[in-house]
């Protein structure tokens, strides 16, 4: 198991350098440089800068440089934001950002798979049309939409939360639901399915048979057993939730990490960009291996070598 | 499930039932309610894809300045005269851009998709159907292209080639089509996969080996028809995912361009005016939610109708 773990781990790092290469080759053949402002500069001075910050050099020398202070742990300078580095720009969002995607995860769980078995549990009687119907406007409404809604009903008309920033508590909470309705949706469907299709298992009659009290055959027997195949999803929700806030950082005004990724590429602020790929990509790689190792530690049928 | 319901005729229907399995499937899906609601949702959106401007009351980036004009230079509410969804602020009538918008969708539904199979289905089949060595480089690769965080790779690729004659194809379109299809493969590309290593150690495939036939073949006659299903479904369910990343995409300014809007731009712009003028943003989301609605249930009709699992159990 260790072992497994550990390789998993390493695999992480050719996935990173690929992303990495990709992108940064990517991002080299946007047309433009992070010297187009509104006030255009001389030429003179473009070319001192572009000196400055190695942009002048050959592209695999500057990946090579660019890779070489990453691994050393420097994300580079910000192009857009001259007194700042990324590590600070990184430093002074990132927790924001995990904080909501967090958040966000916790209430999707605890929301949507106590949906999805109250869905099962009344198959095709009025809590599963009920729980149904909830999971499905959670799946058709996009994140912007639930977003804007939101700020119109509860923070504009009825004034119960502010409409943006990020200083308390009470600011967390529309965001925070905004960004769960989707996951909530996509988590009950997929109890609910996984708690079906456990219904018609043999152990289940067993259970029954035996006498079992029907609460202690749902609690033990059904609920346990349906909800391994949800934790596969758990990560990609995970994932999904702390990359793609950046719509509702937007709509809130949140001063997370996510806002800076469209912009970075907007103003082409190279090694900022870089950086929030990379986070990104790491994020994802190993909340994948850490799902993929719980698998295995609550399935039992599960044996990695 | 909703096709309980029918279960007696379904039993007593089959004994003269030769059908295909496909047909079996088509006559599991026409019996589920929501698969029929969601079949019928799609056709509208098609339908709509399809004839949109025939049937649109103006051309989509026309101005009713003088109606506008009449209304204090402020968007006209729904149920205007001569503009049945109001207009936006320019006086352009709402429900044919909306119409022009299914169009943008439906689009997105088949190219990406298309894009989606054409790349995941043979990179499954050749990783699944080869193993060994070539399988986990192909799976190695899939690994990378799930970790890039998608939305954003896809914003990447679309200001990248903004300015070339690809990005500037279908009214800037085609690149984030096909943006939205470099990411999304590799899910089929994964199925795919499992389901010819499943049916490679099959009798008939063996049989089939056994008396000559070559590899190729193999893997088109028998391997791919009869790994169809989940792909298909798969597929399905794929689409309004597309349409979800176009819309989000739109919202934030990427895509396509100005005079034309897809539904997330005309959320975008009726954003600015939510509090005076809110049928700007909501029927927009409307068209959004009927479309996913209906792939999704479509989609989950399909995988019940498909699934062998449940053949003959209902």
């Amino acid at each position: 198991m260790i072992a497994y773990i550990g390789r998993r781990l390493l695999w992480i790092i050719p996935v990173l350098f690929t992303v990495s290469v990709i992108t940064f080759f990517l991002m080299h053949s946007v047309p433009g440089g992070p010297w187009d402002r509104e006030k255009h500069l001389p030429q003179g001075t473009q070319d001192r800068l572009n000196a400055q910050y190695g942009l002048d050099q050959p592209i695999y020398v500057q990946y090579a440089r660019w890779a070489g202070a990453f691994i050393q742990g420097d994300l580079g300078p910000s192009y857009r934001f001259q007194d700042r580095t990324v590590n600070d720009i990184v430093a002074d969002g990132i927790w924001t950002t995990v904080q909501l995607g967090v958040m966000a995860f916790l209430l999707a769980v605890a929301v949507g798979i106590p949906l999805g078995i109250f869905a099962a549990l009344g198959h095709n009687k009025a809590p599963d049309y009920i729980a149904t119907s909830i999971s499905i406007i959670g799946i058709a409404t996009p994140v912007f939409v639930l977003g804007i809604l939101m700020t119109v009903f509860f923070a504009v008309q009825l004034g119960w939360f502010p409409t943006g920033g990020w200083k308390g508590p009470q600011y967390w909470v529309l965001p925070t639901i905004a960004l769960a309705g989707f996951p909530i949706a996509i988590i009950a469907r997929y109890t609910r399915a996984s708690m079906l299709e456990v219904t018609r298992k043999d152990y289940i009659r067993t259970a029954q048979s035996k006498g079992l009290r029907d609460q202690a055959v749902v609690s033990r027997h059904m609920i346990r057993n349906a909800l391994i195949p949800v934790v596969t999803i758990l990560g990609p929700t995970l994932a999904f939730l702390v990359t793609g806030s950046f719509i509702i950082e937007r709509i809130f005004g949140i001063p997370g990490v996510g806002q800076y990724y469209i912009t970075a590429i907007g103003t082409r602020d190279y090694s900022l960009l870089m950086a929030m790929t990379m986070l990104y990509a790491f994020a994802v790689a190993f909340l994948n291996v850490v799902v993929d190792v719980l698998y295995a530690y609550i399935d039992p049928r599960i044996r990695y070598s | 499930m909703a096709t309980n319901t029918t279960v007696v005729p379904a039993r007593l229907a089959k004994p003269k039932a030769a059908a295909g399995p496909w047909r079996e499937a088509f006559g599991r899906l026409v019996r589920n309610k929501l698969a029929v609601l969601g079949l019928i949702l799609v056709s509208l959106l098609l339908f709509c894809g399809i004839f949109g401007p025939l049937i649109a009351p103006w051309p989509y980036q026309d101005q009713d300045l003088q109606a506008i004009f009449a209304n204090g230079n402020r968007p006209l509410p729904p149920l205007s005269p001569n503009h049945i969804l109001g207009t936006d602020q320019l006086g352009r009538d709402l429900l044919s851009r909306l119409l022009d918008g299914a169009r943008i969708s439906v689009t997105v539904a088949f190219v990406v998709q298309f894009v989606i199979i054409f790349i995941g289905v043979p990179v499954g089949a050749f990783s699944g159907w080869f193993g060994g060595r070539t399988d986990n480089f192909m799976m190695r690769l899939t690994d990378v292209f799930y970790a890039f965080p998608d939305l954003l790779f896809i914003i990447l690729l679309s200001v990248a080639f903004r300015e070339t004659v690809f990005g500037q194809a279908l009214d800037g379109l085609l690149l984030v089509f096909v943006a939205i299809g470099l990411v999304g493969w590799v899910t089929v590309a994964r199925l795919t996969r499992g389901q010819m290593l499943a049916l490679k150690e099959t009798e008939f495939v063996e049989a089939a080996k056994a008396i000559g036939v070559s590899d190729r073949k193999i893997v088109m006659r028998h391997l791919l028809p009869n790994g169809m299903g989940p792909i298909i479904v798969a597929i399905t369910l794929g689409v309004p995912v597309a349409i979800l990343a176009e819309a989000t995409l739109a919202y934030i300014g990427i895509g396509v361009q100005p005079p034309r809007a897809s539904w997330g731009s005309l959320i975008a712009e009726g954003q600015k005016y939510i509090r005076s003028e809110p049928h700007l943003v909501i029927f927009p989301a409307i068209f959004i939610a009927l479309a996913l609605i209906g792939f999704t249930f479509l989609g989950d009709g399909l995988r019940d109708a498909l699934d062998p699992k449940l053949k003959g159990k209902q």
